[in-house]
């Protein structure tokens, strides 16, 4: 990168010592984005937006938390009664955890229907994973930290999990515990980690972008740009596009934050944690649900874990997975109706996942967890005998015209 | 010696050379003083000292009448204590061990057939079993039940039904007389 020149004088000077102006103009102004985009690729941008959120509300909050097994619950009903706008505050963290899901789930199915992990964005899908997994585990260490009823329980049955392996597990769980149960030295481990893994994510996030702007953009067409007819900058269109997208976001974010601020919650999570009673319901968070689904649908307990783990894992080898040579959804008959298949089935298992086990919900359950996982190879199957609908030429021929062979006439 | 570094040389055949062999001494002693490194760190994680002292619990059980159960706290989880009724010992001892998910016989988890003392911690994913109190769902194997995934525990104590792989789990005690035990 040879540099630009910058008119200001001071600009140039800075830029000829440290490329900041000219890194940041090659990734906006002179980066060349798709045309085509459409508003399901804001939740990228929006994500990194409730990231910054999450980091800059819990900065504030670890100013008034305290995390000791006999103060932490008092300290955030502190925090949500006495602090200065402390209630404000917690609410926008904790509604922030799950807007950091709803967004992310979108821009992970966004990524499955338009075909976004295959080659050459494979890294790129990877990064996304493994951001996905570093939220959960933040997600997971935060609820802890109020030290209510779910937190403990929530910590006790998740740290548990890892007793199922063989010799190690129960190694394992004293390592997390610090103890023999769930107690102070856990939640001065989990506040610990909590304020460090959103910094990692941070820096993940940091190569997402890296590898992003190596590959570019995916787009609804899934056909790789050709020219710069197919491209146009993204500051300012897309910042623009992007900003618009964080307004629509901020509203329905806010309405939670102001009007129904434990909508996400549990009541059970006000009730101080009790080493000696088990709540009668356990649930995790909802954007856990899913999983836990497939935990509780295995009857055997180690089968039940490696079955839940390898249901974030099998999505590592999507990219070779899937073996159609066509990205996007829109140009596959049967995978567009398959694709809508596993999202209601993933709708399915996180409904499940969050009721009390009775004969039939297990048996749902069941159901759910085998189509979640014969979703995959039969994925494979149908890039083999699926006829995919003719591609347009090029994402301008897309965007200008009507493909001139295309079948499709919708 | 300048000119060692400086004159070219003829590459001999890879692994062979002493600067290759430096090469592999200088990572292997890079790689085992991280994780020597890296040791105490892991270690600290462990459970601290003045933790692991606070080890044993002593508890008087002459209060404990017969059928009742009391919950008492040793390092951190609960332990119940039950005092079982005839009925509720002789049907933990009709069952034909080799049945059982986790064949243990009664005679082995209790040391006075009257007493069953048990970590109550469920072996699936460590909530604690309801049993406890009289009004409590005991299961039916008139045992314990745990609320959160369903397993079912007799009247010694062993898995009968639900996903928990194991018995609830005898802690160590002693009698130090009659009507009191120390746990741990």
């Amino acid at each position: 990168m040879s540099g630009y020149k910058f008119d200001n004088k001071v600009v140039q000077w800075v830029d000829e010592r440290l490329p900041l102006f000219t890194v940041l103009r090659h990734s906006t102004t002179d980066y060349p984005t798709p045309r085509n985009l459409n508003y399901w690729w804001n939740f990228g941008s929006l994500a990194l937006a409730v990231l910054v959120i999450m980091i800059l509300s819990g900065i504030f909050l670890a100013m008034n938390y305290t995390p000791h097994t006999s103060m932490a619950f008092n300290s955030v009903e502190r925090i949500m009664r006495d602090v200065n706008f402390g209630w404000l505050i917690r609410y926008l963290h904790a509604n922030g955890a799950s807007m950091f899901f709803i967004v992310v789930y979108i821009h992970i199915f966004r990524g499955m229907y338009y075909g976004s992990y295959k080659a050459p964005r494979e890294v790129l899908w990877w990064l996304g994973l493994v951001i996905y997994l570093l939220m959960m585990a933040t997600g997971f260490l935060g609820y802890v930290l109020p030290w209510g009823q779910m937190s403990f329980w929530g910590a006790t049955v998740i740290t548990n999990l890892f007793s199922a392996f063989p010799i190690v597990g129960e190694h394992i769980v004293t390592l997390l515990w610090g103890g023999f149960s769930v107690d102070n030295p856990t939640l001065n481990r989990f506040f610990s980690l909590h304020y460090l893994l959103p910094f990692v994510i941070f820096a993940v996030v940091f190569l997402h972008l890296v590898a992003l702007h190596q590959v570019k953009s995916n787009n609804p067409t899934g056909i790789e740009i050709k020219g710069p007819q197919d491209t146009i900058p993204f500051h300012p269109y897309y910042t623009i596009k992007d900003l618009f997208g964080v307004g629509v976001f901020m509203t329905i974010y806010l309405a939670f934050v102001f009007f129904a601020p434990n909508f996400f919650g549990e009541p059970d999570n006000y009730i101080p944690a009790n080493p000696l009673v088990t709540p009668a319901h356990i649930v995790p968070e909802w954007y856990y649900l899913p999983f836990y689904a497939i935990l509780r649908s295995i009857p055997d307990k180690l089968m039940g874990v490696l079955a839940m783990f390898s249901a974030i894992i099998i999505l590592f080898f999507l990219p070779w997975i899937d073996s159609s040579k066509v990205k996007s959804a829109k140009f596959r008959p049967i995978y567009k109706q398959v694709f809508w298949i596993f999202f209601l089935n993933a709708l399915v298992l996180g409904y499940i996942g969050g009721q009390p086990p009775d004969d039939t919900v297990v048996l749902i359950g069941r159901i759910a967890t085998a189509v979640y996982f014969l979703f995959f190879p039969f994925l494979y199957l149908l890039g083999k005998i699926e006829k995919p609908r003719a591609l347009p030429q090029s994402i301008s021929a897309a965007v200008l015209k009507a493909p001139a062979q295309s079948t499709e006439k919708a | 010696m300048a000119e060692t570094s400086t004159t070219p040389q003829a590459t001999p055949p890879e692994g062979d050379t002493r600067r290759d062999f430096l090469l592999y001494a200088t990572t292997a002693v890079g790689v085992a003083g991280t994780a020597m490194a890296v040791w105490p760190f892991i270690s600290s994680m462990n459970p601290a000292a003045d933790t692991l002292a606070m080890s044993t619990t002593e508890v008087d059980i002459s209060s404990i009448a017969e059928g009742q159960a009391i919950t008492v706290t040793w390092r951190g989880k609960p332990v119940f204590i039950r005092h079982r009724t005839p009925a509720e010992i002789e049907a933990a001892r009709a069952v034909n061990v080799a049945e059982l998910r986790d064949p243990e016989t009664d005679e082995v988890r209790v040391k006075k057939p009257e007493w069953l003392i048990l970590i109550g911690i469920c072996t699936h994913l460590g909530c604690v079993p309801l049993g406890q109190k009289p009004a409590d769902p005991k299961g039916e194997f008139g045992g314990w039940f745990c609320p959160c995934h369903g397993s079912q525990y007799d009247t010694s104590g062993r898995i009968r039904k639900g996903p928990a792989p194991l018995n609830l789990a005898v802690p160590t005690y002693t009698y130090l007389t009659d009507t009191s035990i120390r746990i741990g």
